[in-house]
């Protein structure tokens, strides 16, 4: 059935986009967890507030603006300017790297060396906490996010695979802007760790705590960075998201769904990260497409869930997860 | 005991204080590790710290690299009260170390894990690098060029694209060498260089070791139970006991001191 066929076809490609998004959540998992074994809870609120963040400077919007005006009986809500997006995307990064500067200052220095469930239960109280911060300086109202990143139905596209199968493909240019966006991050990121200073010494990090002190390397600062940058991939995410379906605090569920692909990227791969979102994406589209009408739809909220439990039984590691190595 | 500024039998030169501990102590809770050591460190010799098993070693090594902070006591490097460093401090300072249980990156190839060494090295931060790609190409070369330098000092040109995971041990014990020397150190530490070789390999070891100083004009500070081989390499000794210092000297001295010998027929040392 040709037009089944098709179908299933844009289904794949929807799910290629919609799992770059979940790909970088679970970078942001992966970065953090390869230099510091802290499973990050937050990274999720993270891409939220990152959104939040945006949006308020571009809208001149002012920061505890509820706040300020109950202690002050003020009435102040906007600056009365506009940001353009680049500036605003430079500024809300400043302040990722201040978040990642104090989340490391105030509280994972003081948890060195301590059980990783603690580390955990702290990333879940930073959570929470965020999710407070960016409500208290933000407000709780769905904002809109546009950057200026094309929307709709691609129409080349649409022409093209018309033309050649007879049925027009829909695509969603902010899909296909948030794919191109993705790859030139992971890129950066690979050149990155690959070849500078600072990306050498933090793969250092990621692989021996003691013998990259021993050359050198500040293990403080190398958090901060690596904090700093999942802030980054962070902000990206929630830009591509909140454009997607505005910003709201249902975001930061988003990093639900990244547990699934770290299971089965595994939760020391980069690599396994993007495919492992990829994989997610696509399966939970193509499941819903095929399967979901037999039983009754709505397959999206588990899929995910059960491939992962089946992965985990199988292969636990995940599919790049590097094996422990005993050390002599 | 020798104030320095001295020939050797073989001719190499000794300098001044190049590093020195005053009055060291280490607690763990109840346990003392260190108890209240002093000892000195020449320009250009090899100084080795023997003694028993928990003796308190390595946890010397510890605190002149600043992995551990002693209680009580001072460190003077090149002629200056050290304040409480961090390792990462330290090691900028021109001390490089070795570890007992070799601690090297175990993901990456042996060039990768060398060329770590020259982090201490390289002078363009972030933002430099991008904006001044030739500056940034021009140390990357300089900095490759001294780390396939050691690599063949240490003939392990043969594996250097081998990821270190998959080294035997004896290999790995010399690419950990490789990454301090990259380092290019004032001081290299080295805890138990020749632990778990065989006779062939501690052989290499002890050359390798000998050739560094003599080469370089490293001074080396190393860690070593076996008393035959601190003979063969050291200038001089200090002997630790249950934390205590009981021996410093020339190997002869050390071992003509009858204290020194009761420790170590008493406990059993392989
Ligand atoms: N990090 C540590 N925590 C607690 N005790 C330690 C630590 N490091 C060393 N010790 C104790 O200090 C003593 C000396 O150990 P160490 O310096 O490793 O001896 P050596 O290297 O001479 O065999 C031992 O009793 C050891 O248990
Ligand atoms: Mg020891």
């Amino acid at each position: 059935m040709p037009d089944q066929f098709l179908f299933a076809m844009e289904v794949i490609l929807n799910g290629l986009m919609a799992g770059v998004l979940y790909a970088l959540v679970a970078l942001g998992f992966v970065l953090i967890y390869k230099a510091s074994g802290i499973f990050n809870y937050a990274q999720g609120v993270m891409a939220l507030f990152a959104a939040l963040t945006l949006v308020g400077i571009m809208e001149g919007q002012v920061p505890f603006s509820h706040l300020i005006n109950a202690i002050f009986g003020t009435e102040i809500h906007h600056f009365g300017w506009h940001v353009p997006a680049l500036l605003a995307i430079a500024m809300t990064m400043v302040v990722m790297v201040g978040l990642a500067w104090a989340v490391q200052k105030f509280i994972f220095r003081h948890l060195v060396n301590q059980e990783p469930i603690l580390l955990f239960m702290a990333t879940i109280g930073l959570a929470f906490v965020m999710e407070g911060i960016g409500d208290i300086m933000w407000g709780a109202e769905i904002k809109k996010l546009d950057i200026g990143l094309p929307q709709g139905i691609n129409d080349w596209i649409d022409v093209t695979t018309f033309e050649a199968f007879g049925y027009g493909f829909f695509i969603d240019n902010l899909d296909i802007s948030a794919t191109i966006v993705a790859i030139i991050l992971v890129g950066a990121l690979i050149a990155f760790s690959q070849y500078t200073k600072q990306g050498r010494a933090l793969r250092a990090v990621a692989d021996d705590h003691q013998a990259a002190l021993s050359v050198g390397i500040s293990l403080n600062f190398i958090w901060i960075l690596v904090w700093s940058i999942a802030g980054f991939v962070a902000l990206v995410a929630g830009i591509m998201w909140g454009a997607k379906s505005g910003v709201q605090f249902s975001l930061s569920l988003i990093a639900l769904k990244a547990l699934p692909v770290l299971m089965l990227g595994g939760f020391t791969s980069i690599p396994g990260a993007i495919v492992g979102g990829l994989i997610i994406g696509v399966g939970e589209k193509l499941f819903e497409f095929l399967i979901g009408p037999m039983v009754g739809g709505a397959t999206e909220n588990w899929f995910a869930y059960v491939l992962a439990l089946i992965f985990l039984v199988f292969r636990p590691q995940g599919l790049f997860g590097e094996k422990i190595i005993e050390r002599v | 005991m020798s104030g320095g500024n001295y020939k050797t039998e073989d001719g190499r030169q000794i300098g001044g204080t190049l590093m020195e501990m005053k009055n060291i102590t280490l607690r763990f809770g109840g346990v003392v590790a260190i108890s209240d050591i002093s000892f000195d460190i020449h320009e250009g010799e090899i100084r080795a710290i023997i003694g028993p098993n928990g003796a308190g070693k390595s946890s010397m090594l510890n605190v002149i690299s600043g992995f551990y902070h002693p209680q009580d006591g001072e460190v003077w490097f090149r002629g200056e009260r050290r304040p409480t460093m961090k390792p990462y401090q330290v090691a900028k300072q021109g001390i490089a170390r070795t570890f007992q249980n070799i601690a090297l990156f175990n993901g990456m190839s042996v060039l990768d894990n060398v060329m770590t060494g020259r982090l201490t090295h390289m002078e363009s931060g972030l933002f430099s690098q991008a904006i001044w790609r030739g500056k940034a190409e021009r140390e990357e070369v300089e900095n490759r060029e001294a780390v396939e330098k050691i690599i063949d000092f240490l003939e392990i040109q043969a594996i250097r694209k081998t990821p270190v995971g998959r080294l035997p041990y004896g290999l790995k014990k010399r690419v950990e060498l490789a990454r301090a020397l990259a380092a290019e150190p004032k001081l290299l530490l080295l805890d138990e260089p020749m632990a778990g070789m065989n006779v062939e390999e501690k052989e290499d070891m002890s050359r390798f070791i000998l050739d560094v100083n003599d080469e370089f004009g490293t001074t080396i500070a190393l860690i070593e139970h076996d008393m035959g081989v601190v003979m063969d390499l050291s200038d001089r000794v200090v002997v630790m006991d249950y934390g205590k210092k009981i021996g410093d000297g020339t190997p002869d001295e050390v071992r003509n001191n009858q204290e020194v010998i009761d420790a170590y027929l008493g406990v059993s040392h392989d």
